[in-house]
């Protein structure tokens, strides 16, 4: 089985809700780091951070499921977050959004035949000045165009590479 | 860079982050200290006298919200920053983070002396991962100096800071939908009363602020409530405003003006006008929620009253802009996909109401709705508003609202041609 998260984190995850009256407060510390290490929350994650913090698997079930920058099932190895709302809409959202699903040839929700990448839409990713935007894993790029794109997702093919 | 008095942009350089050293050369840590000589209601009365109002988007006073805490209860209490910033449009807490984050750090400990509130949480949203860093790294500069931690420059007063990193969702900047964030609870919002003063984050009396609004707090207590008084152009009002432009500007970057300019000179000379020589049609003038402004309002003082009186809102002061060739109707219906797709679905006019005002303005946009499809829609609103469970579905009537009283020709112009008048 492939590891979810490092033994010597859980203990630390431990300690720490052993340590505080609500042990609840770390549980999307916990699914963050798991996500982290693993790439995406499975249902033994949701376990995991319930065994680990004392806690019921539907509270943190419950709040895994409302956030979507949780994964709660398998992405690709970098998540790409289009953003469509509206300052990126209205300077080419829509076409940076056609451009990446012709290069990465998927759709919306879909992650590439070589497992490399997931492309979402989102919501505002606080870059509006520097409109039509994208973040892949926590690094925001603005400014986009095609030919950006291009180099970026390049780049970071790359580095995953290495 | 702007030619007005600079405060919260003062230190600001593009790509570099401001460090203790040259925080404190500024004049950092002076409001702390200042503040700390003082009983903490007087600290209160202070930023009450200074007018400053909440820079989060409701624009509530915040000298008020801080006199109504019971900073003299006994057991746990707690200080929220609320860092979410999600509302499309918004992006100016993130500049001051990136430019000068002990700003915030300062403000959090003179309202925890103030409120008397020793443990605070700074939340700050997922995609905010640069400024979490710099926020961390300026926490631990300000407990090495004694700004922070047990007995804060000797005062008998302690102060822990802590950040919370989110997972996304717009909801989570409504304060007690965040509240629940913070504790780990499922974050739909809670019920109002009790006011999260009275019962917030585990129950205990809680005080929220925005980034901004306590990053001003330090430089009031520094400089005197006349000099915070006297950087609005609005005689009534006080202070600068964080303007983050967007849209169809040449210059779509974000600047420190003072309160009471003109919508004319944000857009014509800081933003540098609309670009490609066209013309200015209409504007968001402080994030998705709030109603629109035209040409007729250019002349309007940016300001929380001014912007009242013509049905509209300050908001964040996210100002998008949009040019003579935008559809107003494919904006709003952009900007209702947001709210509808960011709903908790915990209340009915919310989830459901959201997706029918969605599904309309499909239709109109497509060329596919009747007159009957405008009177739904007059409709929705109208049973929308005022009957949700919290403020998000209010926010999305917002730009509805305005698209039918600013411009209900174009809706009637696409049910008629049967087709987007601005598609060829």
């Amino acid at each position: 089985m492939i590891e979810l998260l490092p033994q010597q984190q859980i203990d630390s995850f431990k300690a720490r809700a052993d340590a505080i009256a609500h042990p609840h407060e770390l549980i999307v510390d916990l699914l963050r780091a798991i996500q982290s290490h693993h790439g995406w929350v499975p249902d033994d994650g949701v376990l995991l951070t319930a065994e680990t913090l004392g806690v019921l698997p539907v509270e943190v079930e419950e709040v895994a499921t409302f956030y979507d920058k949780i994964f709660r099932r398998q992405v690709g190895r970098r998540v790409i977050h289009v953003c469509d709302s509206i300052c990126c809409w209205v300077t080419g959202a829509e076409m940076i959004a056609e451009h990446l699903q012709k290069s990465l040839e998927i759709g919306l929700g879909e992650t590439s035949a070589d497992g490399m990448f997931t492309l979402l839409p989102t919501c505002c990713l606080g870059a509006c000045g520097d409109a039509p935007a994208m973040m892949i894993g926590l690094t925001t790029y603005g400014h986009l165009t095609p030919e950006k794109i291009d180099r970026i997702l390049a780049d970071v093919r790359a580095e995953v590479q290495e | 860079m702007s030619s007005y008095p600079q405060v919260l942009f003062k230190n600001r350089r593009l790509g570099e982050t401001v460090l203790l050293p040259e925080y404190e050369k500024s004049g950092g840590y002076q409001g702390l200290r200042d503040a700390l000589k003082m009983e903490p209601s007087q600290v209160c009365d202070v930023i009450k006298a200074s007018a400053l109002r909440g820079r989060g988007g409701a624009g509530f006073p915040t000298g008020i919200k801080w006199s109504f805490f019971p900073a003299d209860a006994s057991g746990e209490k707690y200080l929220v920053c609320n860092g979410d910033e999600m509302e499309p449009g918004t992006y100016k807490d993130r500049q001051l983070l990136l430019a000068d984050p002990h700003q915030l750090v300062e403000g959090m400990a003179i309202a925890a002396y103030a409120m008397q509130t020793p443990v605070g949480y700074i939340f700050l949203r997922y995609a905010y991962e640069d400024c979490s860093q710099r926020v961390e790294r300026a926490i631990e500069e300000a407990i090495a100096a004694g700004y922070l931690g047990r007995n804060i420059l000797g005062s008998g007063f302690d102060v822990e800071l802590h950040v919370h990193r989110s997972a996304g969702r717009y909801i989570l900047g409504e304060e007690t939908a965040l509240l629940n964030g913070l504790e780990g609870r499922r974050p739909n919002p809670r019920s109002k009363p009790p006011f999260p003063a009275q019962r917030g984050l585990f129950g205990k009396p809680t005080n929220v602020n925005n980034v901004e609004t306590l990053a001003n707090v330090p430089h009031i207590l520094a400089n005197g409530i006349m000099w915070f008084h006297d950087l609005a152009l609005n005689p009534e009002s006080a202070g600068t405003k964080l303007f983050g432009l967007s849209g169809h500007l040449k210059r779509p970057e974000c600047f420190e003006l003072p309160l009471g300019i003109t919508l004319r000179e944000v857009v014509e000379e800081v933003g540098g006008g609309v670009r490609g020589g066209k013309k200015f049609k209409a504007c968001l003038p402080g994030g998705a929620s709030t109603p629109y402004l035209t040409a007729e309002h250019l002349d309007l003082m940016m300001d929380f009253n001014p912007l009242e009186e013509v049905q509209s809102r300050l908001g964040t002061a996210g100002v998008t802009v949009f040019d003579e060739d935008t559809c107003m109707v494919a904006v709003t219906r952009n900007l209702n996909q947001f709210f509808a797709r960011e709903s908790c679905g915990w209340c009915t006019p919310c989830r459901d109401g959201l997706a029918t005002i969605s599904w309309l303005l499909d239709r109109i946009e497509f060329g596919q709705a009747t007159i009957d499809d405008l009177a739904m829609l007059k409709d929705q609103v109208r049973n929308i508003s005022g009957r949700s469970f919290c403020a998000l579905a209010e926010g999305a009537m917002g730009p509805v609202e305005a698209l039918l009283r600013l411009f209900e020709d174009e809706i009637i112009d696409h049910i008629k041609q049967g087709k987007c008048p601005f598609k060829r």
